[in-house]
């Protein structure tokens, strides 16, 4: 699957440029975080990647082919929590891998334990509190022990003390040899979490280096705007 | 003549005496209808949720005549499967006609419209909010279908109730392939029909409130458990 090498990646709805000519090269482990202001096209490139949206330009190839058919999980800002018991919502994502209902229960029991929802194992996914989904969310994709794995904002909405459980699980992932990219805009959170950041604005990637340099020595201008907490279009009024 | 109040004193003796002829009415409708409703769940609330979640050429189309099918006359359905199961009709040979089956086939034929437009609205809510997390997990087709409907399960109670407030309120089809025989296939609206024309309305009168009570007390249990749902899954 490694190295993802992304060429002049294009998506352009009614000619609107919403990813504009993207390259990059993603490596087989680390966490990539996706920073750029709102708009900038970090949610449409992961899902780009994960397959959800056909791009209308551009290459990507998966370490010598094409996208595989398992091994690529997303988290969405709001997760999905089906009218069920939280263990099903986990064993779920071992349905479609035709895994026996038995061994899918257990599987999912075992990632539960590691995220800390054991206990709630039999209470109504709907009822969890916003981290406790996030984390099932996570669970949910850990347990298919995917290699990349694409995190869109999943601590968005969340107060510090469920964030940083959810970093903790996050960083087990990525313990577990899975590839994490990652979309935020914490960048507390970014310093914390990122081995390398992915700088985005208006579709295209102003810049890609590790997460130190970024933060010490932005290469672009918007970046650096972008770090100070300055948004590069106020410069035009 | 008999006055209002007592053609209702007479039903409401008829009930309480539990006349046999009363009972035994109920019954029948309770399981042509029932059964009727049954064979619409299976069939219906599947077709809904591959239409809310199928992409593929005419999709728009059969959803619109899906939806026009809800209006279905129960006459035109009853003289259908009547051309179907008389002796000249491909089924013939099964002997169906004026049968309990007959009864049952051409109500499921009436309510698998309604249950299969209201189950695509339901799942296609629920499908556009989980599409891309069940197609992250490479959910199939089918897949989703089931999980859908297993999810929405408690909103679909709503169909079901609606097929089977059709099913046990129409009289066309019923009377036209079961053909209102005493004993053998008089239903609930085909009796109350029948009596009210020979002019014994205290039967009809206590038909009709049996049938009022059966629809409430189904629509009430069925209330109850979407709300005891509600709280308990959210």
């Amino acid at each position: 699957m490694f190295p993802i090498r992304v060429r002049d990646l294009r998506f352009q709805p009614n000619g609107r440029p919403v990813l504009d000519g993207i390259d990059l090269d993603i490596a087989d482990e680390g966490i990539t975080l996706v920073l750029g202001p709102n708009g900038a096209g970090k949610s449409v490139l992961l899902r780009t990647l994960c397959g959800l949206i056909a791009p209308t330009g551009g290459t990507m190839d998966w370490g010598g082919g094409a996208r595989p058919e398992r091994g690529v999980m997303m988290v969405f800002q709001h997760p999905m929590m089906l009218r069920s018991s939280v263990l099903d919502n986990v064993a779920l994502a071992l349905k479609p891998q035709g895994v026996a209902r038995q061994q899918r229960h257990l599987r999912a029991m075992t990632i539960l334990e590691r995220v800390g929802l054991a206990h709630r194992s039999t209470d109504s996914a709907r009822q969890l509190s916003g981290g406790e989904q996030q984390r099932l969310a996570l669970a949910r994709a850990w347990l298919t022990r995917p290699k990349l794995l694409l995190l869109d904002e999943p601590t968005a909405s969340l107060d510090p003390s469920a964030t940083a459980e959810v970093e903790r699980i996050v960083r087990e992932i990525r313990t577990d040899g899975t590839r994490i990219l990652m979309t935020t805009h914490n960048l507390g959170q970014a310093t914390r979490l990122g081995d390398d950041v992915i700088f985005m604005s208006a579709g295209k990637v102003r810049e890609h280096s590790p997460l130190q340099r970024f933060f010490a020595r932005p290469s672009s201008e918007e970046a650096r705007l972008f770090i100070q907490g300055e948004l590069p279009w106020r410069l035009n009024f | 003549m008999p006055t209002l109040s007592s053609t209702f004193a007479e039903a409401f003796v008829l009930l309480l005496a539990f006349d046999e002829r009363v009972a035994e009415i109920v019954w029948l409708s309770l399981k042509v209808s029932g059964g009727a409703v049954v064979l619409g769940t299976l069939i219906g609330l599947p077709i809904g949720a591959c239409l809310a979640i199928g992409r593929f050429p005419g999709k728009t189309t059969l959803t619109v005549v899906m939806n026009g099918l809800m209006g279905l006359p129960s006459v035109v359905v009853g003289v259908v499967v009547y051309l179907m199961l008389s002796r000249s009709g491909p089924f013939g040979g099964f002997g169906l006609l004026y049968t309990p089956t007959a009864m049952i086939i051409a109500q499921t034929l009436l309510v698998i419209p309604l249950m299969a437009a209201i189950a695509r609205q339901v799942v296609d809510d629920a499908w556009q909010r989980y599409a891309e997390e069940l197609q992250v997990m490479r959910f199939s087709w089918w897949q989703s279908v089931t999980t859908l409907l297993h999810d929405c399960r408690h909103s679909l109670m709503v169909a079901v109730l609606a097929g089977l407030g059709r099913a046990m309120s129409e009289v066309g089809a019923v009377m036209i392939v079961g053909g209102n025989i005493d004993r053998a296939t008089r239903v609930m609206t085909t009796a109350i029909a029948l009596e009210t024309s020979k002019g014994d309305l205290p039967l009809a009168i206590a038909l009709g409130l049996v049938l009022i009570l059966v629809i409430l007390v189904l629509n009430a249990v069925a209330f109850a458990m979407r709300g005891w749902a509600m709280r308990r899954y959210g």
